[in-house]
């Protein structure tokens, strides 16, 4: 009797609580999930633990397909709409490629002799420069769908070779890292969001420092204290610390600087990112990097490199052939001297077009041509001979 | 003779929903908010499945399908999202619970009342939000920004009320 009565007890607390015990509960599970999460420490290229991949696997297996076909369908018909605009500017863009060209070839030219001094340098203190070897473009299909959360949805997977941290760049700069990777998809981790950072340095100051997002979007480097070298407009790139991005892409510049109140004595050294983060279509993946130059780089280099060789050899040859008074208004572009060539028979005296010879001096002195013998001739340490004329007095030499 | 007597609001207005529209609503909601936000980034200031919760829960006058509806909508955002899975699970539960339990006293057709209930959730969930992200996750970082968060809540109080009446053409009395 007394248990039928605690039973009916309970069958009645529960359903007199049933709300209040299924919120408990469903809270106090997410709870204890949340606490696993957070104290599981992530391995490197896993960001989270089996389980929780395996949500993050179905909800993006949901999402993708969709987003996949809406992102064909729109940017089939914005596609088709904006190739006819850019049309209309084409030749005017051609014409600006083509200045835009030549100037970084003049560019390059001149910053030949600096990255041949950079490499005997970094060859001096045994530095491995990390290349950019491969690539893969992916589009940009999707969002995290929160504000809290600044990450992408792109277009390829594992099945492209994708892995988790490797860096996203677009030509303007970096853009984030991969987080988790799927089959036909990866999650794009902008580096704008709180949990990501990357190491840079500041361009002209070489300072180091960290780059990070903050919880409301922005970039920023947190962990300097107050300089006054660092000022707005300097720009930031990668310093390559970090073993994710190659070092030297550019981040962006710094907007404004300002103390951090919630870091003190830190300062808040909010970046524009030069990628523009908001606007991504097109992103490139860094799917390898190698020590040495790639192929089309170092043909470019090596070119370069033989093109300046060539120009200092011809300079230098045109300074050593030159008589005294070189005409320096000389043809650039006349055609090298070629040493195999016959020489030419000395022309005659008379011959028009000579300059004369001088009239020979009344009293020869050492500096007079065709005076001083061969240095064949001459022994070290000799004497003079005595029919040598001797240099005359100088005056008030008394 | 059989007598029928209605003794609360739960009784006299419950209704249900088509289980296509209950799976496809909630979806169709993140997914907008995922797609969306990638040509109109503003678009992310916007809670689409917050409001799908709300009216979930008020329409049903359930706390408990209130709160399981609210968490699964939550926890696949939290899926598409790098935070730990929970974060918004268990805030989407918490407003999905108290949405259905004010649902059952109050006049929720209401538009003053819709007015009110989502500009107040919409806060209420960027406050639950604020305390998650510093009390439990420890992110001392996490600010939380009245003004944003304000119009925020405006925001998604404006988009609530046409989004209610296209839903409402979905329910079901029970």
């Amino acid at each position: 009797m007394g248990v039928g009565l605690h039973r009916i007890a309970m069958e009645s607390f529960f359903s007199r609580y049933k709300n209040g015990i299924v919120l408990i509960t469903v809270l106090l599970l997410q709870t204890i999930g949340l606490a696993m999460q957070v104290q599981r420490v992530p391995k490197p290229g896993e960001p989270d633990s089996k389980q929780v991949r395996l949500l993050r696997v179905w909800a993006a297996a949901i999402v993708v397909p969709i987003a996949r076909t809406t992102h064909f369908f729109s940017g089939g018909i914005r596609g088709g709409w904006s190739n006819y605009v850019a049309l209309w500017h084409v030749r005017q863009q051609d014409e600006d490629l083509r200045r835009q060209l030549a100037q970084i070839r003049l560019q390059q030219a001149a910053q030949v002799e600096d990255i041949l001094e950079g490499r005997r340098l970094q060859a001096l203190v045994a530095f491995r420069e990390h290349y950019i070897s491969s690539t893969v473009a992916a589009q940009v299909i999707g969002t995290s769908g929160t504000d809290q959360s600044h990450m992408l949805l792109i277009d390829k997977g594992a099945d492209a070779g994708l892995k988790p941290d490797m860096p996203v760049i677009t030509p303007d700069g970096i853009v984030g890292k991969l987080r988790d990777v799927f089959p036909h998809s990866a999650q794009l981790l902008l580096i704008s969001d709180q949990t990501s950072g990357a190491g840079v340095i500041l361009e002209s100051t070489r300072i180091r420092a960290i780059v990070k997002g903050t919880p409301s979007g922005l970039v920023q480097i947190g962990n300097l204290t107050a300089d006054s070298r660092i000022q707005p407009g300097e720009k930031v790139l990668t310093s390559g610390g970090d073993q994710v991005y190659p070092r030297g892409l550019p981040v962006g510049t710094v907007e404004s600087i300002a103390p951090d109140p919630d870091h003190q004595p830190y300062t808040a050294i909010r970046i524009q990112p030069a990628a523009k983060l908001t606007q991504l279509e097109e992103v490139l993946v860094i799917t390898g990097m190698q020590h040495d130059l790639p192929a089309q780089a170092a043909a470019d280099l090596a070119l370069a490199e033989a093109t300046h060789a060539a120009d200092v050899d011809a300079a230098a040859k045109a300074k050593a052939a030159a008589p005294r008074g070189l005409d320096l208004n000389a043809d650039p572009n006349a055609p090298p001297l070629d040493p195999n060539k016959p020489v030419a028979p000395p022309p005659a005296e008379d011959a028009p077009g000579l300059v004369p010879k001088p009239a020979p001096s009344l009293h020869s002195d050492r500096y007079t041509y065709g005076t001083a013998p061969p240095a064949s001739d001459l022994t070290p340490g000799a004497k003079k001979p005595a029919n040598q004329p001797t240099t005359p007095p100088q005056e008030g030499t008394h | 003779m059989a007598t029928r007597s209605y003794t609360s609001r739960r009784e006299l207005e419950q209704y249900s929903f088509h289980p296509a529209l209950t799976l496809l609503v909630p979806l169709g909601a993140i997914l907008l908010q995922v797609l969306v936000s990638k040509s109109f980034p503003r678009f992310a200031l916007f809670d689409l499945p917050l409001i799908a919760t709300i009216f979930f829960a008020v329409a049903r006058r359930s706390p408990v399908a209130g709160t399981l509806t609210g968490a699964m909508i939550g926890l696949f955002q939290d899926a598409l999202t790098n935070q730990p899975i929970g974060v918004n699970g268990m805030v989407k539960c918490f407003i999905g619970y108290v949405a259905a339990s004010i649902g059952v006293k109050v006049d929720v057709e209401n538009i003053g009342t819709r007015v009110l209930m989502n500009f107040a959730f919409s806060l209420l969930q960027s406050v639950l939000l604020y305390a998650i992200q510093r009390g439990l996750l420890g992110q001392s970082g996490y600010h939380l920004m009245w003004l944003h968060e304000l119009i925020r809540a405006v925001a998604n109080t404006v988009i609530s009320l046409p989004v209610f009446l296209l839903l409402d053409r979905g329910k079901r009395m029970i």
